[in-house]
């Protein structure tokens, strides 16, 4: 794109290097994301699936685990489409600087996640914020898919998931991604609300809905706090903060 | 159902919900009511995914087993400031030691 050459060559190398390195280092999370997904159950093309096609970290992670622990396809479907919701608010972000139509449009939106939205936003010139975007979501991309095929070859490898305690890495890899959430007090609030509505859920209701119902609990605090915390809010939304795309 | 469908169902919202925000007028979606529920969903699902993934157990039961203290472990390495990569691994080896040690 010509806007991209207007950009100085230090300031163009500078940006190219900032998208890599976050591409590598998001990438290599897909050796657990690949590991888990075939633990629980799934075979390593559909897991190679789900890192290709349906692309974004948090979502998978959520689908192979409510399917690892007994959950219906339906529910295990509902969970990763609603962790898969912020991807739409990133783009009404990045919609803003990308100007893209047709089939670029179509690979813009594939890649709009955590990471290039925040390396695309978090540019000055918005010829470095559609490089920053560019670059970064196809290098998560390509590390992400690579490190997913990895972890799914050593996943099948290991035989039983329970011996290597892969189902307990499912809830670590959760807590890590929950972990940057929790810095609001509104993020606080609706964690612990969540954690009561699945504690008390699970003995009456099928698995994978427990987690659901969790959901309530943004429901419930985002309108219980309305008007309070308006800042707090959109830090706890800003992208990046989950470690995985 | 079956798991391609799962699979293939998953990927198709993921890239639909991707795709709205590229083509759905902005102000529809960016009320302050609406970003406010949609900013706390993730913490919602992801503290329900790790209370059932933790303590779900057999028949629907609520089960303290090896799983609680790996995620114990998770939470004290996240505290202090742990790679992700290093939590997950800790987390899986403190739930493969307890049970190689007899505790389930």
């Amino acid at each position: 794109m010509p806007a991209e050459l207007a950009l100085p060559e230090a300031r163009r190398k500078e940006v190219v290097r900032q998208g890599l390195s976050v591409g590598i280092a998001t990438g290599l999370y897909g050796v657990s994301f690949g590991a888990l997904s075939v633990a629980s159950g799934l075979s390593i093309l559909q897991t190679q699936a789900l890192s290709l096609l349906m692309f974004t970290g948090g979502s998978q992670f959520a689908l192979v685990g409510v399917l690892g622990a007994g959950g219906s396809g339906a529910s295990a479907i509902a969970t990763a489409s609603l962790l898969g919701v912020r991807n739409g608010l990133y783009a009404l972000q990045t919609s803003q600087f990308l100007h893209v139509r047709g089939l670029r449009r179509l690979l813009a939106a594939h890649i709009t996640i955590d990471e290039s939205t925040a390396v695309g936003i978090g540019q000055e010139e918005p010829a470095a914020q559609r490089l920053g975007f560019w670059v970064t979501g196809m290098a998560v991309l390509a590390g992400w898919n690579l490190m997913t095929f990895v972890g799914a070859l050593a996943g099948n490898a290991l035989g039983e998931p329970e011996t290597w305690g892969l189902d307990a890495a499912a809830a670590g890899a959760f807590c890590a991604l929950l972990w940057p959430r929790l810095s609001t007090g509104d993020g606080r609030a609706a964690a612990v609300l969540a954690a009561f509505i699945a504690l008390l859920t699970i003995p009456v209701v099928p698995s994978g809905i427990p987690v659901i119902l969790a959901a309530f609990a943004a429901v419930v605090i985002g309108l219980a706090r309305h008007g309070r915390h308006e800042r707090a809010d959109e830090e706890a939304g800003l992208p990046g903060a989950d470690p995985t795309p | 159902m079956n798991a391609w469908t799962t699979v293939a169902a998953a990927c198709a919202l993921a890239f639909v919900l991707k795709f709205s925000g590229y083509v759905v007028p902005a102000r529809w979606l960016a009320g302050p009511r609406i970003s406010r529920i949609s900013a706390l969903l993730p913490a919602a699902l992801l503290s329900g995914l790790i209370v059932t993934q933790t303590f779900a157990g057999p028949d629907h039961r609520v089960v303290l087993d090896a799983r609680l203290a790996a995620v114990a472990v998770a939470g004290v390495l996240l505290w202090r400031k742990a790679n992700f990569l290093l939590v997950v691994g800790a987390a899986a080896a403190t739930a493969a030691l307890l049970r190689l040690l007899g505790w389930h």
